[in-house]
Protein backbone atom coordinates (compact mmCIF):
# COMPACT_ATOMS: atom_id res chain seq x y z
CA UNK A 1 0.00 0.00 0.00
CA UNK A 2 1.40 3.67 -0.52
CA UNK A 3 1.04 6.53 1.11
CA UNK A 4 -1.97 7.75 -1.49
CA UNK A 5 -3.79 4.46 -1.02
CA UNK A 6 -3.59 5.32 2.79
CA UNK A 7 -4.84 8.99 2.53
CA UNK A 8 -7.48 7.58 -0.26
CA UNK A 9 -8.64 5.17 2.29
CA UNK A 10 -9.02 7.24 5.08
CA UNK A 11 -10.86 9.85 3.19
CA UNK A 12 -12.69 7.28 1.70
CA UNK A 13 -11.94 7.98 -1.57
CA UNK A 14 -11.57 5.64 -4.84
CA UNK A 15 -8.22 4.29 -4.89
CA UNK A 16 -6.43 5.80 -7.57
CA UNK A 17 -7.14 3.85 -11.40
CA UNK A 18 -3.60 2.66 -12.61
CA UNK A 19 -3.08 0.40 -10.14
CA UNK A 20 -7.08 -1.68 -11.43
CA UNK A 21 -6.08 -1.09 -15.09
CA UNK A 22 -2.92 -3.02 -14.28
CA UNK A 23 -4.63 -5.58 -12.25
CA UNK A 24 -7.38 -6.25 -14.93
CA UNK A 25 -4.94 -6.09 -17.58
CA UNK A 26 -2.96 -8.97 -16.06
CA UNK A 27 -6.19 -11.24 -15.33
CA UNK A 28 -7.50 -10.32 -19.53
CA UNK A 29 -3.91 -11.05 -20.94
CA UNK A 30 -3.27 -14.64 -18.78
CA UNK A 31 -6.63 -15.68 -20.23
CA UNK A 32 -6.10 -14.18 -23.93
CA UNK A 33 -2.99 -15.56 -23.94
CA UNK A 34 -2.98 -19.48 -22.35
CA UNK A 35 -6.12 -19.38 -25.06
CA UNK A 36 -8.12 -21.46 -22.50
CA UNK A 37 -11.96 -20.45 -21.72
CA UNK A 38 -13.51 -20.57 -18.79
CA UNK A 39 -15.42 -23.77 -18.88
CA UNK A 40 -12.05 -25.52 -19.58
CA UNK A 41 -10.17 -23.88 -16.51
CA UNK A 42 -13.09 -24.62 -14.21
CA UNK A 43 -13.32 -28.16 -15.23
CA UNK A 44 -9.51 -28.43 -14.57
CA UNK A 45 -9.41 -26.41 -11.33
CA UNK A 46 -12.22 -29.07 -10.01
CA UNK A 47 -10.15 -31.86 -10.90
CA UNK A 48 -6.54 -30.60 -9.75
CA UNK A 49 -8.61 -29.68 -6.22
CA UNK A 50 -10.12 -33.55 -6.37
CA UNK A 51 -6.53 -34.86 -6.50
CA UNK A 52 -5.54 -33.20 -3.98
CA UNK A 53 -8.00 -33.29 -1.40
CA UNK A 54 -6.96 -37.12 -1.86
CA UNK A 55 -3.77 -36.81 0.24
CA UNK A 56 -4.21 -33.62 2.40
CA UNK A 57 -7.35 -32.11 3.30
CA UNK A 58 -7.41 -28.43 1.98
CA UNK A 59 -9.36 -25.28 3.09
CA UNK A 60 -12.18 -25.00 0.20
CA UNK A 61 -12.86 -21.84 1.03
CA UNK A 62 -9.33 -20.41 0.63
CA UNK A 63 -8.18 -22.24 -2.29
CA UNK A 64 -7.55 -20.81 -5.26
CA UNK A 65 -6.49 -21.91 -8.85
CA UNK A 66 -5.30 -19.21 -11.55
CA UNK A 67 -4.32 -17.94 -13.58
CA UNK A 68 -1.24 -15.31 -13.73
CA UNK A 69 1.25 -14.04 -16.19
CA UNK A 70 4.61 -12.63 -15.88
CA UNK A 71 7.21 -11.06 -18.69
CA UNK A 72 5.18 -13.24 -21.16
CA UNK A 73 4.71 -16.16 -19.20
CA UNK A 74 1.65 -17.78 -17.90
CA UNK A 75 1.37 -19.96 -15.04
CA UNK A 76 -1.29 -21.67 -13.71
CA UNK A 77 -1.07 -21.33 -9.70
CA UNK A 78 -2.80 -23.10 -6.96
CA UNK A 79 -2.88 -21.66 -3.51
CA UNK A 80 -4.26 -24.43 -1.65
CA UNK A 81 -4.16 -24.29 2.62
CA UNK A 82 -3.95 -27.21 4.14
CA UNK A 83 -5.69 -28.11 6.59
CA UNK A 84 -4.42 -31.33 7.85
CA UNK A 85 -2.94 -34.28 6.09
CA UNK A 86 -4.99 -37.04 5.76
CA UNK A 87 -3.43 -40.42 7.07
CA UNK A 88 -4.13 -42.88 4.63
CA UNK A 89 -4.61 -41.23 0.66
CA UNK A 90 -8.20 -41.87 -0.91
CA UNK A 91 -8.90 -43.62 -3.68
CA UNK A 92 -10.04 -41.82 -6.57
CA UNK A 93 -13.39 -39.93 -6.39
CA UNK A 94 -13.21 -41.28 -2.77
CA UNK A 95 -13.74 -37.94 -1.19
CA UNK A 96 -17.50 -36.79 -0.44
CA UNK A 97 -16.94 -33.23 -0.13
CA UNK A 98 -15.66 -32.77 -3.59
CA UNK A 99 -19.00 -33.65 -4.74
CA UNK A 100 -20.34 -29.94 -3.71
CA UNK A 101 -17.84 -28.02 -5.16
CA UNK B 1 12.22 -15.94 -42.82
CA UNK B 2 13.66 -17.80 -45.59
CA UNK B 3 13.29 -16.94 -49.11
CA UNK B 4 13.91 -13.41 -49.18
CA UNK B 5 16.60 -12.18 -51.86
CA UNK B 6 19.87 -10.63 -50.22
CA UNK B 7 20.13 -7.31 -51.44
CA UNK B 8 23.05 -5.47 -51.85
CA UNK B 9 22.34 -2.94 -48.97
CA UNK B 10 21.48 -4.38 -45.43
CA UNK B 11 17.92 -3.04 -45.87
CA UNK B 12 15.58 -2.90 -43.30
CA UNK B 13 11.82 -3.91 -43.65
CA UNK B 14 9.40 -2.70 -40.34
CA UNK B 15 6.31 -3.25 -39.71
CA UNK B 16 4.35 -0.86 -37.47
CA UNK B 17 1.35 -2.04 -36.06
CA UNK B 18 -0.49 -2.01 -32.92
CA UNK B 19 -4.23 -3.98 -32.99
CA UNK B 20 -6.48 -1.07 -32.28
CA UNK B 21 -7.10 2.02 -34.23
CA UNK B 22 -6.13 5.20 -33.39
CA UNK B 23 -3.24 4.75 -31.30
CA UNK B 24 -0.89 6.22 -33.68
CA UNK B 25 0.53 4.09 -36.21
CA UNK B 26 0.46 6.14 -39.42
CA UNK B 27 1.52 9.37 -37.11
CA UNK B 28 4.69 7.08 -36.08
CA UNK B 29 5.22 6.48 -39.45
CA UNK B 30 5.26 9.48 -41.24
CA UNK B 31 7.14 11.29 -38.51
CA UNK B 32 9.63 8.50 -38.41
CA UNK B 33 9.62 8.22 -41.88
CA UNK B 34 10.73 11.88 -42.18
CA UNK B 35 13.20 11.46 -39.32
CA UNK B 36 15.31 8.54 -40.39
CA UNK B 37 15.60 10.72 -43.96
CA UNK B 38 16.81 13.84 -42.40
CA UNK B 39 18.88 11.72 -40.87
CA UNK B 40 20.79 10.18 -44.22
CA UNK B 41 19.13 7.05 -44.35
CA UNK B 42 16.97 6.42 -48.09
CA UNK B 43 13.64 5.74 -46.44
CA UNK B 44 10.22 4.36 -48.13
CA UNK B 45 7.26 4.82 -46.78
CA UNK B 46 4.31 1.90 -47.60
CA UNK B 47 1.00 2.12 -46.80
CA UNK B 48 -0.76 -1.46 -46.56
CA UNK B 49 -3.69 -0.20 -44.97
CA UNK B 50 -5.48 -0.43 -48.06
CA UNK B 51 -9.36 0.19 -46.98
CA UNK B 52 -8.83 3.54 -44.61
CA UNK B 53 -5.45 4.61 -46.24
CA UNK B 54 -4.15 8.22 -44.35
CA UNK B 55 -0.52 7.92 -44.57
CA UNK B 56 -0.44 10.19 -47.66
CA UNK B 57 -2.74 12.90 -45.98
CA UNK B 58 -0.38 12.86 -43.14
CA UNK B 59 2.94 13.70 -45.03
CA UNK B 60 0.92 15.85 -47.18
CA UNK B 61 1.50 13.69 -50.17
CA UNK B 62 -2.38 13.33 -50.95
CA UNK B 63 -2.53 15.33 -54.53
CA UNK B 64 0.29 14.14 -56.06
CA UNK B 65 -0.63 10.52 -56.21
CA UNK B 66 -1.06 8.93 -59.93
CA UNK B 67 0.29 5.78 -59.29
CA UNK B 68 -0.09 3.32 -56.40
CA UNK B 69 0.75 -0.10 -55.46
CA UNK B 70 -2.10 -1.54 -57.33
CA UNK B 71 -0.54 -0.59 -60.80
CA UNK B 72 3.15 -1.41 -59.62
CA UNK B 73 1.63 -5.04 -58.48
CA UNK B 74 -0.75 -5.20 -61.69
CA UNK B 75 2.97 -4.77 -63.87
CA UNK B 76 0.91 -1.59 -65.00
CA UNK B 77 3.38 0.84 -64.15
CA UNK B 78 6.82 0.18 -63.06
CA UNK B 79 7.73 1.27 -58.96
CA UNK B 80 9.36 4.04 -60.18
CA UNK B 81 6.27 5.67 -61.46
CA UNK B 82 4.01 5.03 -58.27
CA UNK B 83 6.50 6.04 -55.56
CA UNK B 84 6.17 9.72 -54.55
CA UNK B 85 9.32 11.36 -53.70
CA UNK B 86 8.69 14.38 -50.93
CA UNK B 87 9.86 17.92 -51.63
CA UNK B 88 11.16 18.97 -48.70
CA UNK B 89 13.04 15.49 -48.28
CA UNK B 90 14.01 13.75 -50.95
CA UNK B 91 15.05 11.21 -48.93
CA UNK B 92 12.16 9.97 -48.44
CA UNK B 93 9.37 8.15 -50.60
CA UNK B 94 5.60 7.05 -50.42
CA UNK B 95 4.10 3.70 -51.70
CA UNK B 96 0.73 4.81 -51.34
CA UNK B 97 -2.33 2.13 -50.86
CA UNK B 98 -4.54 1.41 -53.79
CA UNK B 99 -8.19 1.05 -54.03
CA UNK B 100 -10.04 -0.60 -51.14
CA UNK B 101 -11.00 -3.50 -53.64
CA UNK B 102 -7.35 -4.64 -53.70
CA UNK B 103 -8.05 -6.47 -50.32
CA UNK B 104 -10.47 -9.14 -52.30
CA UNK B 105 -7.31 -10.27 -54.25
CA UNK B 106 -3.96 -9.17 -52.15
CA UNK B 107 -1.89 -11.92 -50.91
CA UNK B 108 1.14 -12.42 -48.25
CA UNK B 109 3.40 -12.85 -51.17
CA UNK B 110 2.15 -9.37 -52.93
CA UNK B 111 3.12 -7.95 -50.16
CA UNK B 112 6.54 -9.57 -49.70
CA UNK B 113 7.10 -8.82 -53.48
CA UNK B 114 6.98 -4.99 -53.10
CA UNK B 115 8.46 -4.66 -50.42
CA UNK B 116 11.43 -6.76 -51.33
CA UNK B 117 11.07 -3.99 -54.80
CA UNK B 118 11.46 -1.53 -52.07
CA UNK B 119 14.80 -3.07 -50.21
CA UNK B 120 16.41 -2.75 -53.01
CA UNK B 121 16.42 0.91 -53.20
CA UNK B 122 15.82 1.98 -49.62
CA UNK B 123 17.76 1.57 -46.31
CA UNK B 124 14.33 1.45 -44.54
CA UNK B 125 11.03 0.34 -45.34
CA UNK B 126 8.38 1.51 -42.79
CA UNK B 127 5.28 -0.28 -43.17
CA UNK B 128 2.16 1.11 -42.25
CA UNK B 129 -0.28 -1.54 -40.74
CA UNK B 130 -4.28 -1.66 -40.89
CA UNK B 131 -5.53 -2.23 -37.76
CA UNK B 132 -7.22 -5.42 -36.42
CA UNK B 133 -5.39 -9.17 -37.02
CA UNK B 134 -7.16 -9.80 -40.01
CA UNK B 135 -5.83 -10.36 -43.37
CA UNK B 136 -4.62 -6.82 -43.66
CA UNK B 137 -2.16 -7.49 -40.97
CA UNK B 138 -1.24 -11.08 -41.59
CA UNK B 139 -0.30 -9.84 -45.24
CA UNK B 140 1.74 -6.79 -44.19
CA UNK B 141 3.23 -8.96 -41.35
CA UNK B 142 4.32 -11.78 -44.23
CA UNK B 143 6.81 -8.64 -45.51
CA UNK B 144 8.65 -7.57 -42.80
CA UNK B 145 11.31 -8.83 -41.21
CA UNK B 146 11.38 -6.89 -37.38
CA UNK B 147 8.34 -4.99 -36.13
CA UNK B 148 7.56 -1.78 -34.10
CA UNK B 149 4.57 -2.41 -32.07
CA UNK B 150 2.60 1.06 -30.97
CA UNK B 151 0.37 1.85 -28.10
CA UNK B 152 -0.72 3.66 -25.45
CA UNK B 153 -0.90 3.23 -21.28
CA UNK B 154 -4.89 2.25 -22.07
CA UNK B 155 -6.14 -1.26 -20.86
CA UNK B 156 -7.95 -1.47 -24.62
CA UNK B 157 -4.62 -0.45 -26.42
CA UNK B 158 -2.68 -2.66 -24.03
CA UNK B 159 -4.50 -5.80 -24.10
CA UNK B 160 -4.24 -5.40 -28.76
CA UNK B 161 -0.95 -4.97 -28.35
CA UNK B 162 -0.27 -8.30 -26.37
CA UNK B 163 -2.18 -10.45 -29.04
CA UNK B 164 -0.26 -8.63 -32.05
CA UNK B 165 2.94 -9.31 -30.22
CA UNK B 166 2.16 -13.18 -29.87
CA UNK B 167 1.05 -13.18 -33.31
CA UNK B 168 4.48 -11.39 -34.74
CA UNK B 169 6.31 -13.92 -32.13
CA UNK B 170 4.97 -16.99 -33.36
CA UNK B 171 5.79 -15.63 -37.18
CA UNK B 172 9.28 -15.03 -36.05
CA UNK B 173 9.72 -11.38 -36.45
CA UNK B 174 12.41 -9.98 -34.46
CA UNK B 175 13.15 -7.61 -32.76
CA UNK B 176 9.88 -5.99 -32.09
CA UNK B 177 10.04 -3.33 -29.94
CA UNK B 178 7.24 -1.14 -28.12
CA UNK B 179 6.90 2.80 -28.89
CA UNK B 180 4.75 4.11 -25.91
CA UNK B 181 2.40 6.91 -27.35
CA UNK B 182 -0.01 9.52 -26.25
CA UNK B 183 1.78 8.99 -22.45
CA UNK B 184 0.54 11.89 -20.20
CA UNK B 185 2.80 12.76 -17.17
CA UNK B 186 1.18 13.96 -14.78
CA UNK B 187 -1.77 11.09 -15.01
CA UNK B 188 1.07 8.93 -14.62
CA UNK B 189 2.35 11.22 -11.28
CA UNK B 190 -1.13 10.71 -10.07
CA UNK B 191 -1.29 7.12 -10.55
CA UNK B 192 -4.26 7.73 -12.91
CA UNK B 193 -2.52 6.24 -16.01
CA UNK B 194 -0.64 3.32 -16.60
CA UNK B 195 3.41 3.91 -15.74
CA UNK B 196 5.75 3.83 -18.38
CA UNK B 197 6.92 -0.15 -16.63
CA UNK B 198 3.57 -1.32 -16.02
CA UNK B 199 3.34 -1.39 -19.86
CA UNK B 200 6.75 -2.47 -20.52
CA UNK B 201 6.45 -4.94 -18.02
CA UNK B 202 3.02 -6.82 -18.97
CA UNK B 203 4.37 -6.64 -22.82
CA UNK B 204 7.63 -7.65 -21.85
CA UNK B 205 9.59 -5.97 -24.97
CA UNK B 206 12.47 -3.14 -25.02
CA UNK B 207 10.95 0.13 -25.34
CA UNK B 208 12.56 2.28 -28.09
CA UNK B 209 10.36 5.36 -27.43
CA UNK B 210 7.88 7.33 -25.59
CA UNK B 211 6.13 10.14 -27.13
CA UNK B 212 3.86 12.43 -24.62
CA UNK B 213 0.57 13.50 -25.67
CA UNK B 214 1.25 16.83 -27.93
CA UNK B 215 -1.26 19.22 -29.49
CA UNK B 216 1.16 19.92 -32.18
CA UNK B 217 0.40 16.70 -33.37
CA UNK B 218 -2.73 17.62 -34.54
CA UNK B 219 -1.66 20.75 -35.72
CA UNK B 220 1.07 18.96 -37.89
CA UNK B 221 -1.63 16.43 -39.29
CA UNK B 222 -3.71 19.37 -40.06
CA UNK B 223 -0.77 20.70 -42.14
CA UNK B 224 0.44 17.52 -43.64
CA UNK B 225 3.56 18.86 -42.23
CA UNK B 226 5.04 16.01 -39.69
CA UNK B 227 7.18 17.30 -36.94
CA UNK B 228 9.98 15.97 -37.62
CA UNK B 229 10.02 17.77 -40.84
CA UNK B 230 11.17 21.18 -39.66
CA UNK B 231 12.88 20.15 -36.46
CA UNK B 232 9.97 20.92 -34.33
CA UNK B 233 11.11 21.51 -30.70
CA UNK B 234 7.71 19.87 -29.43
CA UNK B 235 7.78 17.02 -27.26
CA UNK B 236 6.12 14.50 -29.50
CA UNK B 237 8.07 16.02 -32.19
CA UNK B 238 11.53 15.17 -30.40
CA UNK B 239 10.53 11.70 -29.03
CA UNK B 240 9.85 10.45 -32.90
CA UNK B 241 13.44 11.91 -33.91
CA UNK B 242 14.45 9.58 -31.04
CA UNK B 243 13.07 6.93 -32.06
CA UNK B 244 14.41 7.30 -35.14
CA UNK B 245 17.72 7.80 -33.66
CA UNK B 246 17.32 4.59 -31.63
CA UNK B 247 16.44 2.91 -34.31
CA UNK B 248 19.92 3.81 -36.38
CA UNK B 249 21.21 2.19 -33.37
CA UNK B 250 22.14 5.45 -31.60
CA UNK B 251 22.40 5.24 -28.06
CA UNK B 252 19.35 8.10 -26.30
CA UNK B 253 18.40 7.75 -22.96
CA UNK B 254 15.08 7.28 -21.82
CA UNK B 255 13.46 9.46 -19.28
CA UNK B 256 10.03 8.07 -17.22
CA UNK B 257 7.78 10.57 -17.48
CA UNK B 258 6.42 10.10 -14.01
CA UNK B 259 9.42 10.14 -11.78
CA UNK B 260 11.14 13.01 -14.06
CA UNK B 261 9.91 16.46 -12.84
CA UNK B 262 11.87 18.56 -9.98
CA UNK B 263 8.98 20.63 -8.77
CA UNK B 264 7.33 20.28 -5.88
CA UNK B 265 4.06 18.12 -7.29
CA UNK B 266 6.64 15.71 -8.92
CA UNK B 267 7.76 15.30 -5.58
CA UNK B 268 5.09 15.31 -3.76
CA UNK B 269 3.83 13.05 -6.36
CA UNK B 270 6.73 10.35 -5.78
CA UNK B 271 6.75 10.79 -1.91
CA UNK B 272 3.02 9.42 -2.62
CA UNK B 273 3.64 6.23 -4.41
CA UNK B 274 6.44 5.35 -1.48
CA UNK B 275 5.57 1.85 -0.13
CA UNK B 276 4.59 2.40 3.17
CA UNK B 277 3.58 -1.34 4.39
Amino acid sequence: MTLRDFIDKLLGRQPASAGMARQRLQLVLAHDRSDLNPELLEQMRREILEVVSRYVEIDLEEGDVSLETEDRVTALVANLPIKRARPKPLPPGGDPSMATI
Amino acid sequence: MSGKPVTSTQSRAILICSGKGGVGKTTLTANLGVALAKQGARTAVLDADFGLRNLDLLLGLENRIVYTAQEVLSGSCRLEQALVKHKQEPNLSLLPAGNPRMLEWLTPEDMKKITDLLAEQFDYVLIDCPAGIEDGFKNAAAACREALVVTTPEVSAVRDADRVIGLLQTRGIEPIQLVLNRVRPRMMANQEMLSVSDVTDILALPLLGLVLEDEQVIVSTNRGEPLTLNGSRSPAGQAYTNVARRLRGEEVPLADPSKEGQGLRAKLGRLMHTKIF
